[in-house]
C-alpha cells in the first residue's frame, strides 16, 4: 500500500506512524483494515457472476471450445461487437462532451432546461428506445440502426459525469491558460478537455462494457453481436457450458476495455485546487455560434427524447388491447419504485468502500478490485441472473426468490454505475484532506462522515439516482430473480409485448418513464448543483 | 362436463397420492403442506390449502384464467412465475433439485425434453396422459401436451397474390422469394420445422434449404417482430405459428390487418402442428397438488378456457373445439408426435452451421 505523495509532511509522518508500535496495535484492532476487508467483501459478491462463468466454462473440453469458436458466425459476431463498441463509444463521447460543454460552460439560452432534457433519455429503458425507433422507422436497423439507438440511449452516461466535472472544476486553470495567450480552442483542447478526462474515461468505460453485453436493444434493430451467440446457447440449446465459454470471450474483451480506461483516465496528475474554494468559470459567449449550437442541442433532444415520447403517445392512443387488469399498474409501480430505491442505496453504500480504497491507496491491489468489479458489466444479463440463481439457491436458500435476492442481483448488475459515479467525484477531492482532518484530532469514522462523504455528496447522489433509474427498468434478471407473485413495471411490459399487446404495454412503459423523471431531475440537480467548495465543508 | 372434471380430478389425485406418499417416505422430509395429502386420501378436496409454484412460459392471460378456475375448484393455491420459457428452463436447470418450482408449463416440447433428459421431471399421472392423444405427450410419460399450435404461412395481402402462395415450405428457399421472406430462426418455434425437414429430406438437403432461406430472408429476433413486419409489408411473408397472427390482429384492430394466413399442403414438413406441454418437477414436494393441476388442464373446463382464450391455441381434448380460430385442428396439418421433435439439437446444429443462429 503506497501513500499518495501529496502534502509534504504526509510521507515522513505516515512512515513514522506505520513504524509506531501503537499504530501497529491499533491496526491489529481493526480500524485501518476495515476498509480493505469491506471492499474485498463487496468485490467478492459483485464478482460471483465471473466465478460462475469460469466454473461453467471449466466443464468444457478443448475440443468443444475449438468447435464453438470455429463456427462461421462467431468471428463475424466478434467483429460486429468490436465495430459497434468502438463506434458507439466514440459517438457518445462526442455527443456527451459537446452537450456538457454547451450547457455548462457557454451562454446558450435555457441551459438548465437543456441539462435536464439531455439527461432524460436515461429515463427510457433501452428496449423501449429500441422498440420506439423500430415501430416508427422500420428502416432503423442493422449496424447504423444499432449505432443510432445505442448512442441516443447511452450518451447521458458520458454527458452527466462530464457536465458535473465541468460545473465543479475551477476556472483558474483556464484563466491562466488564456492569460498566457492561448486561444479559446486551444484552452478547450489543452486544459478543459484533460480536466474531464476521468469523467470521459469513466463514461466511455460504462458505455463500452454495456455494449459488450447488450442484447435486447440489438434484437430490436436486428443487429447481432457476440452477446447474441451467448443468448442462443442459453435459450435455444439450454447449454450453460458453451454459453459460458463464449461469455469468457466477452470477459477478455472487457479486460482490454478496462485496461484502456485505466490508461486514459489516470494519465499523470490531476489539477486539483487545494485549500481554497473552486470558482466556477464565467459562461463562454457563443456569439454567432449560438444558433447552430441551439439547433444542435435541440436536435439531440428531439431525437433522443422526441422519438420515445411520440411512440409512447402513439401506442397509448392506438392500442386496441383491452384485457389489461388495470389495478395492477399501481402495485407494479410501487414495487418497482421500492426495489429501485433500496437497490440504489445498497449499491451506493457498497461502492463507497471500493472507491475509497482505490483513492486512498492507489496500487495494484485496489485497482485490481475496481477492475474486477467492472468486468461483470460486460456479461449478458442472463449470465449474471443465472449466476445469482446458482449461488443463492446453494448458499442462501431461505432468501432465494425473496426480495433481498432481487436487490442483490441488481446490486451485482449495477455496481459499476455506482462505482463510476463515486470514483469520479473522489477524483476531485485533494488527497491530503483526510490527513489534515485526522491531524486535527478527528477519528477515522468522523473524518469519513464529516469530511470525505460530504465532499463527494454529488457523486453519491449521482450514484443513487443512476442506479435507481437503471434498476427500475431492468428486465432479464428481474424475470429470473423476482419473488414469485410480485411484478415490476418491466415484467408487465414484457408480458404484454410478448403477447403482442402493445397497447396494453404502453401504460407500463409510460409509467416506467414517468417514474424515472424525478430521478433524472435529482441526478441533474445534485450532480450539477452549485459548485461545492472545501471552504463550505471545512 | 363438471362431473367429468371432478371425476378425473379425483382419479388423478388418488394416483398422485401414491407417488406423493412414496416421495415423502423416500425424502424423509414431510413438509407441513404435504401432510394433509397423506391424511385425506379419500376426499376430493384433500388438496385444499396446499400451494404449488408454477413456472410458466405460456401466454399469461390464459394461464391466469386457468389458474383462477383451478384454484376455485381444487382449493390449491397456484403461485405463477411467468417468464420466457427458455429462461425458465435455464433457471430450473441451474436450480437443480433445490428448485422451488413444482410445475413447468412450456410453449414447445424441446424445453421439456431437455428437462426430461436431465431427469428433472416426474412421471405424469396415467389418467392425465390418457386424456389427450398419446402422440401429444412425451413418450416417456414425463410431460403432457395441453394445447397445440400450427405452423402457417403468413403473408402480406398486397405483396402476395393467392396464386403465388407457396405450397411447400421448401419453396421458400427458391428464387421467387429472394428478398421477400422473413424468418425468426432464434425462436423456439422454428427449430421443430427444421427437425421435420431433416426427417423428410435428410440433413444435407435441409442444410441446402436453410442456406436458401438465409439468402432469401431477413432475420427477425422474434415471431412478434416477424408478424408485425409481414403485416406492415416490410417483408412479403414468413412462417410463424398461427396464433401470432390472431394476437397481432387483436392488437392492431381488424382495420389495420393487411395480412392473412395460408397453410402448406398436407404432408409438407411445413404443415405441422406442435404441442405446448407441461410437466411436474421430480423435486417437487407437492406432487399430488401438482399432478392435480395437470389433470385439470386436460379436463373439459381447462380445455374450454384454452379454446376461448386470447392465446388462440387449439385445445387437445377430443370434443372441445377452438371457437375463435378459422380452421379446425384437424385441418391445420399433421400433428407431429413430440418424440419426433426430440430436444431439437440436430436442428440447432444445422442452423448454427449455416449461420442462421450463432
Amino acid at each position: 500500500m503506497s501513500q499518495p505523495a501529496v502534502p509534504t509532511r504526509a510521507l515522513p509522518r505516515s512512515v513514522l506512524r506505520a513504524m509506531n508500535p501503537a499504530t501497529l496495535r491499533r491496526r491489529a484492532s481493526g480500524a485501518p483494515f476495515v476498509l480493505p476487508v469491506v471492499a474485498a467483501a463487496v468485490a467478492i459478491v459483485v464478482c460471483c457472476p465471473l466465478v460462475f462463468v469460469v466454473m461453467q466454462a471449466g466443464q468444457s473440453g478443448w475440443d468443444s471450445v475449438r468447435q464453438l469458436l470455429g463456427r462461421p458466425l462467431v468471428t463475424t459476431l466478434l467483429w460486429h461487437t468490436l465495430e459497434l463498441t468502438v463506434t458507439v463509444t466514440a459517438a457518445t463521447l462526442l455527443v456527451g462532451f459537446c452537450a456538457a460543454f454547451l450547457t455548462q460552460r457557454t451562454d446558450i439560452p435555457g441551459r438548465r432546461v437543456f441539462t435536464v432534457l439531455l439527461a432524460m433519455p436515461l429515463a427510457v429503458p433501452e428496449f423501449v428506445h429500441g422498440y420506439c425507433w423500430v415501430s416508427l422507422f422500420p428502416s432503423v436497423q442493422g449496424f447504423w440502426g444499432a449505432v443510432l439507438v445505442m448512442t441516443t440511449s447511452l450518451y447521458p452516461l458520458v454527458f452527466l459525469p462530464v457536465a458535473a466535472t465541468l460545473r465543479g472544476s475551477d476556472a483558474a486553470t483556464e484563466e491562466v491558460a488564456r492569460s498566457l495567450g492561448h486561444s479559446r480552442w486551444r484552452v478547450l483542447w489543452r486544459v478543459t478537455l484533460p480536466q474531464t478526462r476521468p469523467a470521459l474515461a469513466g463514461g466511455a468505460l460504462l458505455v463500452s462494457l454495456y455494449l459488450l453485453g447488450e442484447y435486447g436493444a440489438f434484437a430490436m434493430v436486428r443487429y447481432t453481436t457476440f452477446a447474441t451467440a451467448i443468448y442462443t446457447q442459453f435459450e435455444t440449446s439450454f447449454d450453460t457450458v458453451s454459453a459460458s465459454v463464449l461469455a469468457l470471450v466477452l470477459i477478455v474483451l472487457a479486460v482490454l476495455v478496462i485496461g484502456a480506461e485505466a490508461g486514459a483516465g489516470r494519465r499523470r496528475g490531476r489539477v486539483v485546487r487545494e485549500g481554497a474554494a473552486a470558482r466556477p468559470a464565467d459562461p463562454l459567449p457563443l456569439g454567432r455560434g449560438r444558433i447552430p449550437a441551439l439547433v444542435g442541442l435541440a436536435a439531440v433532444v428531439g431525437t433522443t427524447l422526441g422519438v420515445p415520447v411520440y411512440a409512447l403517445g402513439y401506442w397509448l392512443a392506438k392500442g386496441n388491447s383491452s384485457t389489461l387488469p388495470s389495478a395492477s399498474i399501481w402495485s407494479a409501480t410501487a414495487t418497482t419504485a421500492g426495489y429501485a430505491l433500496v437497490t440504489a442505496a445498497v449499491a451506493t453504500a457498497a461502492a463507497v468502500p471500493v472507491a475509497l480504497l482505490a483513492w486512498r491507496h492507489p496500487g495494484h491491489a485496489s485497482e485490481g478490485i475496481v477492475r474486477l468489479a467492472y468486468l461483470t458489466r460486460a456479461l449478458p444479463g442472463i449470465a449474471v441472473a443465472l449466476a445469482v440463481v446458482f449461488f443463492a439457491i446453494r448458499y442462501a436458500q431461505p432468501w432465494y426468490q425473496q426480495p433481498p435476492m432481487l436487490v442483490a442481483g441488481y446490486v451485482v448488475l449495477f455496481f459499476p454505475l455506482a462505482l463510476t459515479a463515486v470514483r469520479a467525484s473522489l477524483a476531485h477531492v485533494p488527497h491530503g484532506v483526510e490527513d489534515v482532518a485526522r491531524s486535527l484530532g478527528r477519528r477515522r469514522l468522523a473524518v469519513l462522515v464529516r469530511v470525505t462523504l460530504p465532499l463527494i455528496g454529488p457523486g453519491l447522489a449521482a450514484s443513487f439516482a443512476m442506479v435507481a433509474l437503471t434498476a427500475s427498468t431492468e428486465l432479464t434478471a428481474t424475470l429470473l430473480l423476482h419473488p414469485t407473485g410480485t411484478e415490476t413495471l418491466a415484467t408487465r411490459f414484457w408480458s404484454y409485448t410478448t403477447g403482442l399487446a402493445y397497447g396494453a404495454a404502453a401504460p407500463y412503459a409510460a409509467m416506467m418513464t414517468l417514474l424515472s423523471v424525478p430521478a433524472v431531475v435529482l441526478l441533474t440537480r445534485r450532480t450539477l448543483g452549485p459548485a461545492r467548495s472545501l471552504k463550505e465543508e471545512a | 362436463m363438471l362431473t367429468h372434471a371432478v371425476r378425473s380430478g379425483r382419479k388423478s389425485a388418488a394416483v398422485a397420492i401414491g407417488a406423493a406418499v412414496t416421495s415423502v417416505v423416500l425424502a424423509a422430509c414431510g413438509s407441513g403442506s404435504s401432510k394433509p395429502v397423506a391424511t385425506g386420501r379419500s376426499a376430493g378436496g384433500s388438496l385444499a390449502g396446499q400451494s404449488i409454484t408454477l413456472y410458466s412460459g405460456q401466454h399469461e392471460q390464459t394461464v391466469q384464467a386457468l389458474v383462477k378456475d383451478f384454484e376455485a375448484k381444487s382449493g390449491v393455491k397456484v403461485n405463477v412465475r411467468s417468464g420466457d420459457e427458455a429462461e425458465l428452463a435455464n433457471q430450473i436447470l441451474t436450480e437443480g433439485k433445490a428448485s422451488p418450482a413444482d410445475v413447468f408449463f412450456a410453449e414447445n416440447p424441446p424445453a421439456l425434453t431437455t428437462l426430461e433428459e436431465k431427469g428433472l421431471l416426474a412421471k405424469v399421472d396415467p389418467g392425465t396422459l390418457s386424456a389427450v392423444p398419446a402422440s401429444d405427450s412425451s413418450a416417456g410419460g414425463d410431460w403432457v401436451g395441453v394445447s397445440a399450435r400450427s405452423a402457417v404461412f403468413a403473408y402480406n395481402t398486397s405483396a402476395v397474390q393467392a396464386s403465388q402462395l407457396p405450397t411447400s415450405v421448401k419453396d421458400l428457399a427458391g428464387p421467387a422469394w429472394k428478398g421477400k421472406l422473413g424468418i425468426a430462426p432464434s425462436e423456439t418455434d422454428f427449430s421443430p420445422i427444421v427437425t421435420r425437414m431433416i426427417k423428410a429430406v435428410g440433413a444435407d438437403a435441409t442444410k441446402t434449404w436453410l442456406q436458401g432461406l438465409k439468402a432469401n430472408g431477413k432475420v427477425y429476433a422474434s415471431n412478434e417482430d416477424l408478424i408485425s413486419a409481414i403485416n406492415k409489408g416490410e417483408v412479403a411473408g414468413g412462417v410463424v405459428d398461427h396464433y401470432y397472427w390472431y394476437r397481432m390482429r387483436d392488437e392492431v384492430g381488424t382495420g389495420a390487418v393487411h395480412s392473412a394466413l395460408a397453410s402448406f399442403t398436407a404432408g409438407d414438413p411445413g404443415a405441422m402442428v406442435d404441442v405446448s406441454g407441461i410437466g411436474v418437477l421430480s423435486s417437487s414436494r407437492h406432487q399430488a397438488a401438482a399432478q392435480a393441476f395437470l389433470a385439470y388442464l386436460v379436463s373439459q373446463p381447462g380445455q374450454q378456457i384454452i379454446a376461448t382464450s386470447q392465446s388462440y391455441e387449439y385445445p387437445l381434448l377430443p370434443g372441445v373445439t377452438a371457437a375463435k380460430l378459422d380452421k379446425p385442428l384437424s385441418a391445420a396439418g399433421a400433428l407431429v408426435p413430440a418424440t419426433d421433435l426430440g430436444d431439437g439439437k440436430q436442428a440447432l446444429d444445422l442452423l448454427q452451421s449455416v449461420g442462421l443462429l450463432s
